[in-house]
């Protein structure tokens, strides 16, 4: 019931702000394919394919991560400290892991809405990206496990501005570090090392797997499984930080 | 017959000490008054009744069983009106009930007769296809209370129910509040308007930092203190200070009018406020 309802709130308010949120969720991948796919790379080979094939599933990795983490983590931080609604969940006799799991699907499903647009967008550059379950599923949980860490992030903190923190020291450096924009192959092996724990690593490589060869890793899958089972007990726990 | 007992209750920030061993016990149907200025404790109390706190030391029981975050059938006996706005603001008014029964799993049947009462009751019927932000102040807060009844509740927090809402706003929600004291409702309310908890109470906590050092009903405080008061400016080493003196009655009052020496002097009933300012040395507001 909590699932279906944190949804269906937030089927609401995405109906509501449907042409802002598209706006929104267009822009940034435009840039990129503008600058990095028109502009940089229309001629250049990677890994065996056009730059414009290598870069758009890192995109897609890049912009469903964002997308998500902000989705959920504005809305939770807006009704936590903001309109305060967040606490009418904690004195309802509501299930805290299914409500986290209800703001999650609704933050993972904004992330596959803004890979669904990147899609299209590829089609009018005249790209068209190979697509399996297995894409959906990289993509999906990907979204998700960016969703549970907004929302764990978004009520672990007690100000607005503590949330640029998330940004600044953690997404932004994963954006351009984790195989996004180019090869992560002519890296040093111990930034390669680290970089292969980080979550879009998994996701973007093996999106261009799929892209690029039509195979994909299982171990990636699983990493971003895991990841998304840590990520949604710490938004779990952290609904529970608010009632001290 | 009590129906919330606070047992030896302390709730510590750190190295403050909000509630100071705070021992209550309000009964069945009981219109209950947390009074005192702010900081006192107030809201602490509410939030450990609600399950929002934790106390650090003592119980909270609710109809025999203990409170606790995770009570969901306490919960479901509970309504509550924040301090503050809790109301999704992008949803309009029909949806934020319509959220809020969902998450006390009401069915669609019940929660449609339901809405549709408390919308006509609180008087918000026609704004019910409004979003929340485009409410006035008084209609956030009948909105806030309507939410707060979705699950029928038979206990009722409000904390500080009427703040920042304006003379008529406030008329009209102490109405609402008469209503649920007389159909039996037990309700606990912290404030710190004076008229309100003298107007809705029939029992009154006094409380100042954390400590309840007075409970009763706003009778006898009154009684006790005397019930009519002079209010006077006197001369206290060159400054002039208000100061105030109680009587049993307004005759002893009157009679005692030509003691005073000073220009300005007011004979009235006493308040609530006048009983906390001489146990305290605080005012309430």
């Amino acid at each position: 019931m909590e699932i279906t309802t944190v949804l269906w709130r937030e089927f609401i308010f995405f109906k509501r702000r449907f042409f802002k949120i598209t706006a929104s969720a267009l822009i940034n991948p435009l840039l990129y394919l503008i600058a990095f796919g028109w502009g940089l790379g229309r001629d250049i080979q990677i890994e065996g394919a056009t730059y414009m094939h290598f870069v758009i599933p890192g995109i897609i990795a890049l912009t469903t991560m964002n997308t998500s983490f902000s989705a959920i983590s504005t809305r939770i931080n807006i009704s936590k400290i903001h309109e305060k609604s967040f606490e009418f969940y904690l004195t309802s006799p509501v299930n805290m892991y299914l409500l986290t799991m209800g703001h999650v699907i609704a933050g993972a499903l904004r992330g596959m809405y803004a890979a669904f647009l990147i899609l299209i967008i590829s089609c009018v550059f005249g790209i068209h990206i190979r697509i399996n379950l297995a894409f959906i599923l990289i993509c999906f949980l990907n979204s998700f496990l960016f969703a549970a860490f907004g929302y764990g992030a978004a009520l672990s903190i007690d100000s607005h501005y503590d949330m640029s923190r998330f940004t600044v020291y953690i997404m932004t450096p994963m954006s351009f570090l984790c195989g996004t924009f180019f090869s992560l192959d002519s890296l040093p092996f111990w930034a390669k090392t680290f970089i292969n724990i980080l979550p879009l690593t998994h996701a973007s490589v093996s999106l261009r797997n799929i892209v690029i060869n039509g195979q994909f890793n299982h171990t990636s899958i699983i990493i971003l499984l895991i990841y998304s089972i840590a990520f949604y007990f710490f938004g779990a726990a952290m609904s529970y930080r608010e009632m001290k | 017959m009590d129906l919330i007992e606070i047992v030896n209750v302390t709730k510590k920030f750190d190295n403050f000490t909000a509630v100071n061993n705070v021992n209550l016990k309000i009964k069945k149907g009981e219109f209950l008054g947390l009074l005192g200025p702010n900081g006192a404790g107030k809201t602490t109390i509410i939030k450990m009744l609600t399950g929002l706190l934790k106390p650090t030391e003592g119980e909270i029981y609710i109809d025999g069983r203990k409170m606790s975050r995770n009570n969901v059938e306490i919960k479901k006996r509970i309504g509550i009106v924040p301090q503050y706005t809790n109301l999704d603001k992008e949803l309009t008014v029909y949806e934020n009930l319509v959220f809020a029964a969902k998450l006390f799993r009401i069915n669609k049947k019940q929660y449609s007769i339901k809405i549709k009462e408390l919308l006509e009751f609180m008087e918000l019927e026609e704004y019910k296809n409004r979003q929340v932000f485009k409410l006035s102040g008084g209609m956030q807060r009948r909105l806030m209370i309507a939410k707060a009844l979705i699950n029928e509740p038979d206990i009722i927090f409000l904390d500080e129910p009427t703040n920042g809402v304006d003379l008529n706003g406030r008329r009209r929600i102490w109405d609402i509040f008469k209503v649920m004291k007389t159909v039996g409702k037990t309700v606990i309310m912290t404030t710190h308007y004076i008229e309100e908890a003298d107007y809705l109470c029939s029992m009154v906590c006094l409380i100042n930092e954390g400590k309840i050092f007075k409970n009763d009903t706003p009778d006898n405080l009154k009684r006790e203190q005397g019930r009519y008061t002079i209010e006077y400016f006197d001369n206290q080493n060159g400054q002039m200070v208000t100061k105030y003196r109680h009587f049993k009655s307004k005759e002893e009052a009157l009679n005692h009018v030509p003691k005073i020496k000073n220009f300005h002097y007011t004979v009235r009933e006493t308040t609530l406020e006048d009983v906390f300012y001489n146990l305290t040395s605080r005012k309430v507001v």
